[in-house]
């Protein structure tokens, strides 16, 4: 079973959400597992605004894209730049050095799962 | 339904990443894929293909009915031979891609992919209606385990005896193999040297784990269906769905070599005559420039400045060999080797150029 950070918000789409002063967005170990290799990461742009449930970037693995989805409303005020050169980090640190997106919002935070939801989403 | 191969539970306990592959549940790595594919280029693989299907076609007139049905010249088929060949329909489209193995005058053993298994054999069994010949699906009996690599011959060897070091490729042979009598062919889909290797399925689990335990020394680890596609994408085999489908002829994707006038004639030869002497497709290998691998269905631009599409990519990856990104496409204008074309990658406008297939070919 992967990790799965207890402090961590969810989504059905494998996102993580953290919430410090700024909204921290990334992918969660199990999305990573899924991916495999990954080649390419494509984020949103500073000052974008993005809806909650519509993508907004994309991951490539060596098998295939997968999209970004925005777990929530709001404008992306700093991106992970390292990822552009580096998308490697993504899959060595998905908590850590591999998040993706940081957002200002306003959005409500009970359409995240905590980690016993997504626990039992990907075991179900 | 999802079927399992007899060697399922030896991918779970690898702790395989498990996906639905022509509804069969199939590993697509073990760890990691492009480790998987630099062992099988440097050492050897162990691959599980027992969701491919085994037909075997018996009778007086098994070669006549093979005649009538597929593109080959069974008829004049040694025994032991394998040939790579093709099933057509009426309009010479093709319905599957598949290697024949004559076993015995009046035996043959048709190997189809996992995904046009029982359309094949529905095809045969209507194909051979007329003939002295019976078709049965015997793919259930069987476990598939391919090992392919500089390291195969020796790996295998330790098996099966020196004898079958004397088996050329492209042959068949029977051998023992713990105890069962099987069949090895020296065919692969890697580029490399190896063996397939067909065993009673209740002895399959038996023999991956009698090969890992031998080949572990010389490197032998399992590989999964992810490096199993970018080792034959390097190799510049055709994989069907990508580069050969219903819509596509022989001709389309340079298998004109495989189309024989035969005096009893087959399905299709009326519709692949007239499509002899018309305008076809090629399949060209490519190597694009930037990080974004160019995927199936990407539009193929004319040119660098790339305005008018002028074809398809039909398979990319990227090439852990190479260490580019690599891609094949079929375009309905001949290009020269070297030309650039633009790949439109999801939006971007990319260059790409124009090389001979296959990407790698092993040191000989």
């Amino acid at each position: 079973m992967s990790e799965i950070p207890e402090q961590l918000s969810y989504t059905a789409e494998h996102e993580w959400v953290a919430h410090d002063e700024v909204t921290i967005v990334g992918i969660t170990a199990y999305a990573v597992e899924e991916l495999g290799e990954i080649v390419f990461v494509e984020l949103p742009a500073v000052g974008d605004k993005v809806t909650a449930g519509t993508p907004c970037g994309e991951i490539e693995s060596t098998k295939a894209v997968s999209e970004i989805y925005a777990p929530m409303s709001g404008e992306v005020i700093e991106v992970n730049d390292v990822l552009e050169t580096s998308p490697e980090v993504l899959g060595d640190d998905p908590y850590g050095d591999g998040w993706l997106f940081k957002l200002r919002t306003d959005d409500e935070e009970y359409a995240l799962l905590d980690a016993d939801g997504y626990r039992r989403l990907i075991e179900a | 339904m999802t079927r399992l191969t007899p060697l399922h539970e030896v991918h779970v306990a690898l702790g395989a990443r498990m996906i639905d592959f022509a509804g069969w549940d199939m590993p697509v790595w073990y760890g990691s894929a492009t480790d998987e594919h630099h062992a099988v280029r440097s050492a050897a693989g162990l691959f599980d293909l027992s969701h491919m299907a085994e037909l075997f076609v018996t009778g007086s007139e098994a070669a006549a009915a093979i005649d009538w049905a597929l593109l080959i010249e069974a008829s004049d088929m040694p025994v032991g031979r394998a040939r790579y060949s093709m099933m057509c329909n009426e309009a010479g489209g093709i319905i599957d891609d598949l290697i024949v193995y004559r076993l015995a005058d009046e035996e043959f053993m048709i190997v189809a992919n996992a995904s046009n298994g029982p359309t094949v054999f529905a095809e045969m069994q209507e194909r051979a209606a007329e003939f002295d010949a019976r078709v049965v699906d015997r793919t259930d009996e069987f476990a598939l385990v391919a090992v392919q690599g500089p390291k195969a011959e020796e790996i295998v060897l330790r098996l099966t005896g020196p004898e079958l070091g004397d088996l050329r490729y492209y042959r068949v042979a029977e051998v023992e193999l713990l105890g069962q009598t099987a069949y090895a062919a020296r065919t692969g889909y890697t580029g490399e040297d190896g063996f397939e290797l067909f065993v009673p399925a209740a002895v399959g689990t038996s023999l991956w784990k009698a090969l890992l335990d031998t080949g572990a020394e010389d490197g032998l680890v399992p590989v999964g269906l992810a490096a199993r596609d970018t080792l034959r994408l390097e190799a510049g085999m055709p994989l069907y769905g990508h580069e050969l489908t219903l819509e596509t002829t022989p001709f389309d994707v340079g298998s004109a070599r495989l189309v024989k006038s035969k005096p009893g004639g087959f399905v299709g030869a009326d519709a692949l005559a007239t499509a002899a002497d018309e305008p076809h497709d090629v399949l060209i290998g490519l190597i694009v420039d930037g990080r974004r691998p160019a995927r199936e269905g990407y539009a193929v631009l004319d040119g660098a400045g790339g305005e008018d599409r002028i074809g398809v990519v039909t398979s990319g990856a990227p090439s852990p060999t190479l260490d580019r990104n690599i891609a094949i496409a079929r375009v309905h204008r001949t290009v020269e080797t070297g030309e650039t074309v633009t790949i439109d990658v999801r939006g971007t406008a990319t260059p790409a150029e124009v090389v001979e297939l296959p990407f790698y070919r092993r040191p000989q």
